[in-house]
């Protein structure tokens, strides 16, 4: 570009028109990995879908409030409807009954996705060690970041989110999620047949774990096959 | 810590009822002092008898406050706790015309425990029975729909039996869930012309997340609707079950997480009630305080939230604003924003900061700039008034037969406050007004609570201002744990430290129906203790539970838009709902 033939023209070296706004007679340009650039409008973007159904999601309306605002990080737009968003926070103790909603509401997000797991009750369970709560959101979506707390503070999320972004700059979450394959839980003609780990309540102690997703090699292929028609 | 038994406290209408059952089928049971009066019941005289209490003009038990369901086949009781009165089911009570509770009682067997339904009676009792169905296996006898409520449709026996193991989960697939139960109903009206069904959450911003409303639309009239809900059931009350009288306090916070202190305030007064133990005043004072601010964040949010749902975002801000500020001070009192757990079974859990009082003061002053600024968003609105006014509408009559209380009962003309009527924690010292309203719709709902937040800053400047000195918790070690240089030095305290921590507090064999005014409503805990450190049941009466079961009746004939306004104001919080 710094060809002699080709000297800079004036335009170049004046202040651009008006603060952002590109030269148009100049050779502006900028070198980058196109990859790169995708992370990083994704991770300065994110349109947060908040999945709230308790405490936590209390916590959650503190941070987006004018006194945390989570604007300053990118994501205030806050969408209730799955398709327009990209990132899930689940904020809340997710039961078995509220289970099948959640996924399905993941499903409906468009790709490229993200999971925050706000609090301790959608990371783990909690202290609910009980028969109608989920032991951690992982059994049913992919998470990508779980932020500890019962409830977390709003700088803890906020937290959460700058590590996601991190994350997503980093390219990260693109290997990782192609490496992990992940069952609906509404797999397969008898679920309790081919969901040992979600079913048959063996889950007080416990949570399924990624041993509990490869023990299931029949109902994944049977999974990815399923997907494939539907969209 | 024993309390004497009266034999008829309270139960000034004994000669009635022995005229009314010579036979003897409703007797009155002795309870102590600190409990509510009782009747038991047969079996077959129960509902004659739910049905002269609410009608006889000497009990008119109008509002039906609560079914307690209890499985007795873990007491340390005649063998017949196991037999033919394994299981209990108390009907809870109040007069709004004479301002009395009682309880109904009535034991059933342990093979096939069933009754008449109540719903005729008390239509409060619908949603109560089913709950009672889903979690202890009570079956009601002609009731309208005595399907599962709380638990999924996957689920496999009852919950909160004794023999029901805590962790014992069950498969919930799609078809458990998105089933449509309306289209099962075929008593519409005959000009129906096309209608459509429309499915509004869980997943909606205006059910918050954990409520389902199906509706059956005519153009945008509601010609039907249902409700459901448990989508956020925690299993409060068998977690309690498995854990101490200390350790259910945090589990007390979650359930209606806008106002955390007032439950834990209320939870931690019925244990108290039960051990016979007094508080001291600063304790008393600082939960009163700390209540009213709790009382104030509820209702904000329930205000910024419902005019989020109806449109106008802006006020959100500002009353979110107001919450941020009362946290700092929870946050200074005892180290949590939301779930303060700050309450003790005895008093708190630590004083309160050196400045607590300067900062009452200034918070209530900033508070009450909050409150003026949404006032003046608000309440001369023109375009609120119209979405508000003559919409979801509730009679004085309809609320009392659906069972509610607090502010949605107080904006339907009854102005029944357990502050007031019932006063507890020095309610009774301070100088305070209940709002009241007639309309019963939606802009009284959201009037009556404006109104309540300015009380409830009188009474904080009121305790504020004479903020007693002392210690913040009791003395008596047998509840609460000794300081530590006791502990470290001498014998007792290690022993009482012990005790304490390993095994619980020891609240002695019995029952208590408490009852505190939550943010929306009558907050009642009904606690049956073994004499262990666990509770053996811990029952609460969520205010929002009779609220959410008469959403249903409400919309209908409302257009859809209404009904969402309406769920605002009816202030459904979920995890109080579903518990
Ligand atoms: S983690 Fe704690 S605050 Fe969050 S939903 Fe669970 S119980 Fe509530």
């Amino acid at each position: 570009m710094n060809d002699k033939k080709f000297p800079l023209p004036a335009a170049r070296i004046e202040p651009p028109l008006a603060p952002g706004v590109p030269s148009t007679t100049g050779f502006d340009f900028l070198t980058t990995k196109l990859d790169w650039f995708v992370q990083w409008s994704h991770k300065n973007s994110l349109w947060p879908m908040p999945f709230g159904t308790a405490c936590c999601a209390i916590e959650f309306m503190s941070s987006v409030s004018s006194h945390y605002d989570l604007a300053r990080f990118g994501a205030e737009v806050v969408r209730f409807s799955p398709r327009q968003a990209d990132l899930m926070i689940v904020s809340g103790t997710i039961t078995d009954k509220q289970a099948p909603i959640l996924r399905k509401i993941y499903d409906q997000m468009p790709e490229p996705k993200w999971v925050i797991s706000m609090g301790v009750c959608a990371c783990t369970g909690g202290f609910y060690r009980a028969y109608h709560v989920v032991q951690g959101i992982d059994e049913i979506v992919p998470v990508d970041v779980y932020v500890a707390g019962c409830p977390p503070t709003p700088e803890n999320l906020i937290y959460g989110i700058i590590e996601l972004q991190k994350r997503i700059q980093s390219g990260d979450l693109a290997r990782h999620r192609e490496a992990k394959t992940y069952v609906p839980i509404r797999v397969g003609t008898d679920p309790v047949e081919s969901l040992p780990a979600y079913s048959k309540g063996v889950m007080a102690h416990g949570r399924s774990s990624e041993s509990g997703f490869a023990a299931m090699e029949g109902p994944v292929e049977a999974a990815k096959a399923g997907k494939g028609e539907t969209r | 810590m024993s309390a004497t038994l009266a034999p008829s406290a309270g139960v000034t209408f004994a000669p009635v009822l022995e005229r009314a059952f010579p036979d003897g089928a409703v007797r009155v049971e002795p309870r102590p002092a600190h409990d509510v009066p009782t009747l038991v019941a047969t079996a077959e005289a129960f509902p004659a008898a739910a049905r002269f209490l609410r009608d006889d003009p000497s009990t008119s038990f109008d509002l039906l406050l609560d079914l307690v369901a209890v499985d007795r086949s873990r007491l340390d009781g005649p063998p017949s706790c196991r037999g033919e009165e394994r299981f209990q089911l108390n009907a809870l009570l109040y007069s709004t015309k004479r301002n009395e509770h009682l309880r109904l009682r009535v034991a059933l067997p342990a093979t096939d425990p069933r009754l008449p339904t109540l719903v005729e009676t008390w239509p409060a009792s619908n949603w109560f029975e089913r709950e009672a169905w889903d979690l202890m296996g009570i079956r009601f006898d002609g009731h309208p729909n005595l399907a599962r409520l709380l638990t999924h449709n996957g689920f496999v026996g009852h919950a909160l039996r004794k023999d029901y193991e805590a962790g014992q989960r069950w498969l919930c697939t799609d078809e458990d869930v998105l089933q449509t139960r309306l289209a099962a109903k075929t008593d519409l009206p005959e000009d129906v012309f096309e209608t459509t069904t429309l499915n509004f959450g869980p997943s909606h911003p205006a059910t918050h997340g954990t409520l389902r409303i199906v509706v059956r639309l005519d153009g945008e009239r509601v010609v039907a609707a249902e409700s459901e809900c448990g989508y956020l059931h925690r299993c409060f009350e068998k977690m309690s079950e498995t854990h101490t009288y200390t350790q259910v306090i945090p589990y007390t916070d979650r359930l209606n997480y806008c106002s955390p202190m007032i439950n834990g305030a209320g939870y931690a007064r019925a244990v108290e009630q039960m051990l016979g133990i007094e508080i001291p005043p600063r304790a008393r004072a600082v939960r009163v305080v700390l209540s009213e601010f709790s009382r104030i964040m509820d209702h904000m949010v329930c205000i910024g939230a419902n005019l989020v749902d109806v449109g106008g975002l802006t006020t959100f801000w500002y009353s979110y604003q107001a919450r941020e500020e009362i946290y700092s001070l929870l946050e200074a009192c005892c180290g949590a924003r939301l779930t303060s757990s700050y309450a003790r079974i005895g008093g708190l859990s630590m004083d309160v900061p050196a400045n607590f009082v300067e900062w009452c003061r200034s918070l209530s002053r900033s508070v009450r700039d909050r409150i003026d600024e949404v006032d003046t968003l608000l309440t001369k609105n023109r375009i609120l008034h119209k979405r508000m006014m003559g919409t979801g509408v509730v009679t004085k009559e309809q609320a009392i037969a659906w069972g509610f209380t607090g502010p949605c009962l107080r904006a339907s003309g009854v102005g029944y406050d357990v502050r007031k009527d019932k006063p507890y924690d020095g309610y009774d010292e301070v100088d305070f007004d209940v709002p009241v309203a007639t309309a019963g719709d939606n802009f009284s709902r959201f009037h009556v609570r404006m109104e309540e937040m300015r009380q409830s800053l009188r009474i904080i400047e009121q305790v504020v201002s004479r903020l007693p000195g002392g210690p913040v918790v009791s003395d008596d070690y047998r509840v609460v744990l000794p300081p530590k240089e006791m502990v470290y030095n001498e014998m007792e305290g290690l022993i009482f430290h012990f005790k304490n921590v390993f095994e619980g507090i020891q609240v002695p064999a019995g029952e208590v129906y408490s009852f505190t005014e939550g943010a929306n409503g009558e907050l009642g805990y009904s606690i049956v203790s073994d004499g262990s450190g666990r509770p053996y049941r811990v029952k609460v009466r969520p205010p929002c539970f009779p609220l959410f079961a008469a959403f249903e009746k409400i919309v209908v004939g409302g257009l859809v838009s209404d009904a969402v306004a309406t769920l605002g104001t009816l202030n459904i919080i979920a995890g109080e709902l579903d518990r």
